[in-house]
């Protein structure tokens, strides 16, 4: 595995930041020294301190025309060699919508920050909602596949920031870091190592930058410049790059690779984190900000002696089937609750034979415990 | 196209894919002539081009690193690469449509910025490769698939726009004009900050049998009785002048 420790850019020690400053200094330690984006709320902190640390660290910042121009110019510093990011909010995701899917067909590592906002459309811009999980993973047309990950902390918007970097690279996919407006303007402590560990793409000399034999595989990753004559397209195209526009066999073999390449590696992708499963009858399965309120429920009911638990996803894409499966045959009832009309709650039920129950709240709001407890009282016994 | 030019061909590439008449295949053997009379070397050079016919002039038949992108989107991806990799060469080639349609808030932002890109707009007036739509080009009263009784808009004129937009080079050319375009590709490339050539190049499958320019020849005898220089417009009358396209380098 081609992953070393380096040096972070930003002194070891406590700090009381932001989730989007959290998130701004992550990717700077995961290596990345190239942003472009276009403000908007709750996101835009997070692009007003890269403006400020690129500078310092020696790498390019550039605020553009839209939210197109802005994933088009990390796609475009990516292939130049750039480990490349964005941050934006539901607006702006949709627009990048188009150009996710040339990067997950061209495979060009990159990053975005979704700090997700109240919708549909403009919505509340400055209240919170979760209710862009289903577009990360189906936003742009076609088959292909995302990696999306869901941080509950202001530590895990500085850490998993790493990590989507590190998967991104790994496997040529554009990485997202779905966070909530509240984890993004959350302030709390967190801390910042001396290293981190990175994953820089695979350069190999003359290596076909589209293809592999195996039938998952991830081919390595050329760059500008350096006299690899290289063809990139979002056309359908052979190992080398070369369109292939009416090839069946070809764009079978490509959009296959590019969906099992990441659905065969799940199992190094994927983090879930379980509380209070051991002896559980009952679970709440829960991700970014709504994790935090469901686990302060589940140690509420604890001590009451209710058997509950908590799956946390950190990993929203590739889904956790699997954990939600062994999930959903241990207990008996699965709550889900979301800032949204049930998005993760219809993929657990997809995974599971056991009774789910969704809790759904479209109101701007973080989901108060209460609510959640008041749901598990009633349908858990 | 020159065989002396076949070197800058990626290897492989065993013809255009150019409908016969085409202006494109002009222009690609305009801009090789250009990089090869200033000898520069092909590796160094990115070339970035938008979707339609003239995104395929050098992706992929050039033999330096070509990126084809979305529709609308090779300035944005042009402007990444080159801003994150400065000793890049970066030449966007892409049509109207693509450059000023779809993708016209990114080349009038670019020309601000006055970033160092080579932009050359290959302007047919028409789309070519979705069958004959009207784009933001054709000229008022032409005939296309979604205009059959005639345009009743107005076209932008390209290059004041983008001259107006900042670009720091503004030429524009037919492709019935070799010598004068050559040497304005020449100069773009050679030129630090954002340029920008408008190249003539006619489409006789789409535009010109839905205008009365049936054939090839029809289309290349039009551009050069109409293509005249700025100061050869000076003496004609208003309606003289509608009829003609001035060309010549805007700001150098």
């Amino acid at each position: 595995m081609p992953s070393k420790r380096i040096k972070t850019p930003f002194p070891k020690g406590t700090y009381y930041f932001s989730g989007n400053e959290a998130a701004a200094e992550g990717s700077l330690a995961a290596g990345c020294r190239f942003y472009a984006g276009y403000p908007i709320t709750p996101s835009s902190e997070l692009m007003e301190r890269m403006a400020v640390r690129l500078k310092e660290v020696g790498g390019v910042f550039i605020q553009m025309e839209d939210e197109i121009a802005s994933i088009g110019a990390v796609l475009g510093a990516s292939w130049a060699g750039a480990k490349a990011m964005t941050a934006t909010s539901g607006p702006g995701f949709s627009l990048m919508q188009e150009s996710i899917g040339y990067a997950a067909f061209t495979e060009t590592p990159c990053l975005i920050v979704d700090v997700q906002r109240a919708g549909p459309c403009t919505g509340q811009a400055t209240r919170v909602g979760s209710g862009d999980i289903m577009q990360a993973k189906w936003g742009s047309h076609g088959d292909y596949q995302v990696i999306a990950l869901s941080p509950w902390s202001v530590q895990e918007m500085y850490d998993l920031t790493v990590r989507a970097f590190n998967l991104s690279e790994r496997f040529r996919v554009p990485a997202m870091l779905m966070a909530d407006e509240a984890v993004g303007h959350l302030r709390e402590n967190m801390s910042v190592q001396d290293e981190v560990e990175v994953w820089d793409r695979k350069k190999q000399k003359d290596g076909a930058p589209f293809g592999t034999d195996e039938e998952a595989g991830v081919p390595p990753m050329p760059v500008f410049g350096e006299g690899e004559r290289l063809a990139v397209t979002g056309s359908t195209h052979d190992a080398c790059g070369v369109r292939k526009t009416d090839d069946p066999e070809a764009h079978e073999r490509l959009v296959q690779r590019i969906n099992e390449k990441i659905l065969k590696n799940r199992k190094e992708i994927i983090e879930t984190e379980g509380y209070f499963l051991d002896d559980s009858e009952w679970a709440i399965v829960s991700y970014g900000f709504t994790a935090r309120t469901s686990l302060y429920v589940v140690k509420g009911l604890r001590k009451e002696n209710i058997k509950v638990g908590m799956l946390r996803l950190k990993t929203l894409w590739p889904f956790p089937e699997d954990e939600v499966k062994a999930l959903g045959q241990k207990v008996k009832k699965i709550v889900v609750p979301e800032m949204n009309r049930g998005q993760v709650f219809g993929e657990v039920q997809k995974y599971c034979r056991c009774d789910v129950i969704p809790l759904c709240q479209t109101n701007g709001e973080v989901i108060h415990p209460e609510k959640i407890e008041e749901l598990v009282r009633r349908t858990c016994r | 196209m020159t065989r002396a030019f076949e070197k800058y061909l990626r290897p492989g590439v065993k013809g255009t894919p150019f409908c016969p008449g085409c202006g494109h295949g002009l222009l690609m053997n305009h801009l090789l002539r250009a990089i090869d009379e200033l000898n520069i070397d092909m590796q160094k050079m990115l070339f970035v081009s938008g979707i339609g016919c003239a995104a395929w002039i050098p992706s992929p038949h050039f033999d330096g690193d070509t990126l084809h992108t979305l529709h609308g989107r090779a300035i944005p991806f042009a402007t990444g690469a080159k801003l994150f990799n400065p000793d890049l060469c970066v030449m966007v080639v892409s049509g109207d449509g693509d450059l000023t349609s779809i993708g016209g808030n990114h080349l009038i932002h670019a020309a601000r910025r006055n970033i160092d890109l080579k932009v050359i707009c290959a302007n047919n007036q028409i789309y070519g490769m979705t069958g004959g739509q009207a784009a933001s080009t054709t000229p008022k009263g032409a005939k296309s698939s979604t205009t059959v009784t005639g345009n009743p808009y107005r076209p932008f004129d390209l290059s004041y726009l983008v001259k107006a937009a900042g670009a720091t080079y503004v030429a524009r050319y037919s492709v019935t004009q070799p010598i004068a375009l050559i040497k304005a590709i020449k100069k773009a490339i050679q030129h630090v900050g954002f340029s920008f050539i408008e190249v003539l190049s006619p489409c006789p499958t789409q535009y010109g049998r839905r205008n009365l320019l049936d054939r090839a020849e029809d289309m290349i005898k039009d551009l050069i009785q109409r293509c005249i220089l700025e100061e050869e417009a000076l003496g004609l009358t208003e309606e003289e002048r509608a009829e003609k396209i001035i060309t010549g380098e805007f700001l150098k």
